[in-house]
């Protein structure tokens, strides 16, 4: 399994590397501006339920891209991004609450705060390396719905009751509702993400963190600061989920210890699995995993929705051991042999 | 020609008039079809709390006994319940598709205190109503702050209100203190001492435990060096467990109360030891299916009968299958005060007057009331005490408080 995912990551890392030979660019670029008109569009085009369910996706595919600078390109297994997910809601939730912050203008602070935190996690947790560094975060994840309820902070946090917040309005007067704008935003802020993203890791950053993925030791030959390059990129990290928790929290006016179970962070994982590990665009079919999947296995059995999602987990293993993405990717070279 | 005028224009008038209030109510009557009546809900049919499922499970085999008796007015229930795993973003997410996308008249039973806090605001802020949620939290008794949400099971306020009415009566001089988990759930029951304390109250011992406390021994301590003799206990099973355990160890014997989410043999008494726990008093307002002094009861036969019917493989001692029941008959009266119109304001107005309502399942004498200013259907206990191999009634019906 593990011996699957390496062998991924590796192919991921050439063919990435091998991009800016200019003639294979134009292809992806046309897909992302048809995939990107194609999104907006959505906004006019489906229900606002929908529209909640895509601003949700979005919200995934942010985090889970943040759980992929970490664990695809620079090989830190982590098991507890709920963790920055959580805080990144949080942060939005209490400076909107308590502190009459606009809703936008909390995602810069839920940016800092997460990747602080990561960066000071980081610490300590770098230290560990694989599995270890997995349970360690791990921990991570369990402690924090209970650290949520800590009496201490609950004038902030509001204890198990939650904070209830409310759905920002279309600025300018625009002729949208809540849920287009909310949509058009989140979609606007992943963009950036997105494309940030993608500088960086095709970049030299980029590629001295997949160099100590692939073989850390040789990567300190060249000249790389491990421990240093290792947290920023856990920092950064956190900050993506970070900023995903806050857009959730939006999304859904409303925050509380029992939304951020450890569960959180296991479908973050299975998201970036899914969707495919060091892939940029696999964090779009990740999140749409995490989404669509539980109700489409209950709408196959109410007595068991986790065994059918089990069962569809296995299959898409099965079927696509390199992610949604890994497939496609193989699939565009197999169509157009001179990108490879 | 004239008359032949006349007549074709009466003649379309006469269509036209039956069919305009039709379609006015149609667009009025979200949920509601010549035929049908959408019902929605949200269980953890999945993850850690999935336990609550059955409940799920029973409201939807009602319903389905009521569409074989003919339904209400014509109408069957299509009941739609979709999981949420207890997660509030995903009750969020069910519930606006069931508000949107399956346009249901109404929402039943949503289960879970975080999960309804998360969708209070949108029901509404919709004017949807929300009715009879799955916990006992004292808030869905807010009429006020949120008209179109109500609770069904006696709040954990009421019954400690239940219980100090029961300590002025019978040891109105007793020193008490109370062990709370510190949260929402702890917190009502400090409230609900209060209500019926009134100065009394300023001299009761308060002392908190957090959930993510190893133990409660401390607080046990503290409270029995501060000469409590009347000791309620408002914590969840494990620490409710730990606290009967130490009590018994330290030689203490005050008269001890016990909230009912912590009454349950298996999870608290058996672990605590039964005869630690000699003597404490709980309150119960649902039949225990496991009372042999129910098995000749009609209202329990019925349950029985429908349970050999629709669950033949169900557990006959999961209270969870007597809740789903008697939360399910109660909604089963709304709909028929409804009469024909299934609006979302009937529906909610007969809701919030249901009259002295009997449900089969209930202890004898517990009624189902609500009224527009009154969002707790159900107010009245029964203690009873441990026994050593059983729970027993004892005394009359005790009503909370009024709001």
């Amino acid at each position: 399994m593990s011996g699957e995912i390496t062998a991924e990551a590796t192919e991921a890392s050439t063919s990435i590397r091998t991009q800016p030979s200019t003639r294979a660019r134009p292809v992806p670029f046309a897909v992302t501006v048809i995939v990107l008109a194609g999104a907006v569009a959505l906004t006019f085009l489906v229900s606002n339920y929908h529209l909640f369910q895509l601003t949700m996706l979005v919200g995934y595919a942010v985090a889970i891209l943040g759980l992929n600078i970490a664990t695809g390109y620079n090989g830190q297994i982590s098991l507890g991004h709920g963790a920055f997910y959580a805080v990144g809601a949080y942060t939005a939730a209490i400076l909107m609450s308590n502190f009459d912050v606009p809703y936008w203008a909390t995602l810069p602070i839920a940016a800092i705060i997460s990747a602080i935190i990561g960066f000071l996690i980081g610490f300590p947790a770098l230290r560990f390396t694989g599995l270890y560094l997995a349970l360690t975060t791990f921990a991570l994840a369990v402690a924090v719905p209970q650290l949520l309820k800590f009496k201490g902070i609950e004038d902030w946090t509001g204890g198990v009751q939650g904070i209830v917040i409310s759905k920002p309005e279309a600025p300018f007067g625009l002729p949208l509702n809540p849920d287009q704008w909310l949509y058009l935003f989140s979609l606007g802020v992943a963009g950036l993400l997105f494309l940030f993203a993608w500088n960086l890791i095709r970049g030299r950053i980029g590629r001295a963190m997949m160099a100590i993925r692939d073989h850390a030791l040789a990567a300190e030959a060249m000249g790389i600061d491990l421990a240093l390059l290792k947290t920023r990129t856990f920092a950064v990290s956190a900050m993506y989920t970070g900023v995903a928790g806050a857009l959730s929290a939006i999304a859904v006016e409303f925050v509380a210890p029992d939304s951020f179970t450890v569960f959180v962070s296991i479908f973050l994982f299975v998201g970036l699995v899914v969707g495919g590990v060091a892939s940029i665009t696999g964090a779009i079919f990740g999140a749409a995993f995490i989404v669509f999947i539980p109700n489409i296995a209950e709408q196959v059995s109410k007595a068991a929705p986790g065994a059918i999602y089990g069962v569809i987990l296995i299959a898409f293993m099965y079927l696509m051991p390199s992610g949604v993405a890994g497939l496609l990717r193989r699939l565009y070279h197999r169509l157009v042999p001179s990108s490879r | 020609m004239l008359r032949r005028r006349t007549l074709l224009t009466g003649a379309a008038a006469a269509g036209l008039v039956p069919a305009a209030p039709a379609m006015l109510r149609a667009a009025e009557t979200p949920g509601v079809t010549a035929t049908e009546i959408r019902i929605g809900n949200t269980m953890p049919y999945s993850g850690p709390s999935s336990a609550y499922a059955v409940i799920g499970k029973m409201d939807a085999a009602v319903f389905e006994m009521a569409n074989d008796q003919g339904g209400f007015a014509g109408h069957k229930v299509k009941f739609l319940s979709y999981d949420d795993a207890y997660s509030p973003p995903k009750t969020v997410e069910q519930v606006r598709r069931l508000v949107e996308q399956d346009q249901v008249a109404c929402l039943f039973n949503t289960l879970g205190t975080p999960t309804n806090s998360a969708i209070v605001k949108y029901c509404n802020a919709k004017k949807v109503p929300q009715l009879f949620v799955s916990t006992g939290a004292a808030k869905w008794g807010d009429y006020k702050d949120h008209p179109w949400t109500i609770g069904w099971q006696p709040t954990y306020q009421t019954e400690a209100q239940i219980y100090a009415k029961y300590i002025l009566k019978e040891k109105p001089d007793g020193k008490i203190g109370i062990l709370y988990q510190n949260d929402d759930f702890g917190k009502d029951y400090v409230t609900g001492m209060k209500d019926v304390l009134g100065d009394k109250f300023a001299k009761v011992m308060l002392v908190s435990y957090e959930v993510t406390d190893p133990t409660i021994d401390s607080q046990a301590v503290q409270l029995q060096s501060a000469g409590i003799n009347v000791l309620l206990t408002a914590a969840t099973p494990k620490f409710a467990a730990q606290m009967i355990r130490k009590v018994a160890t330290m030689n203490w014997k005050p008269l001890q109360f016990l909230t009912n989410v912590s009454a349950s043999v298996g999870a608290v008494i058996e672990p605590a030891g039964p005869q630690n726990a000699l003597g404490i008093i709980s309150s119960a307002y649902l039949k225990d299916p496991t009372d042999p002094s129910w098995d000749k009861d009609s209202g329990m036969n019925d349950w029985r009968a429908f349970m050999k019917k629709h669950f033949p493989d169900g557990d006959l001692s999961d209270s969870g299958y007597v809740f789903g029941y008697g939360v399910t008959l109660t909604m089963m009266q709304v709909l028929k005060q409804c009469g024909s119109d299934f609006s979302r304001a009937n529906i909610m107005k007969q809701a919030t007057s249901l009259k002295e309502l009997e449900i089969p399942v209930l202890l004898p004498g517990i009624k189902v009331n609500t009224s527009p200013t009154d969002y707790r259907p159900i107010r009245q206990l029964q203690l009873m005490k441990w026994g050593g191999k059983t729970w027993d009634r004892f005394g009359d019906i005790i009503e909370g408080v009024a709001a």
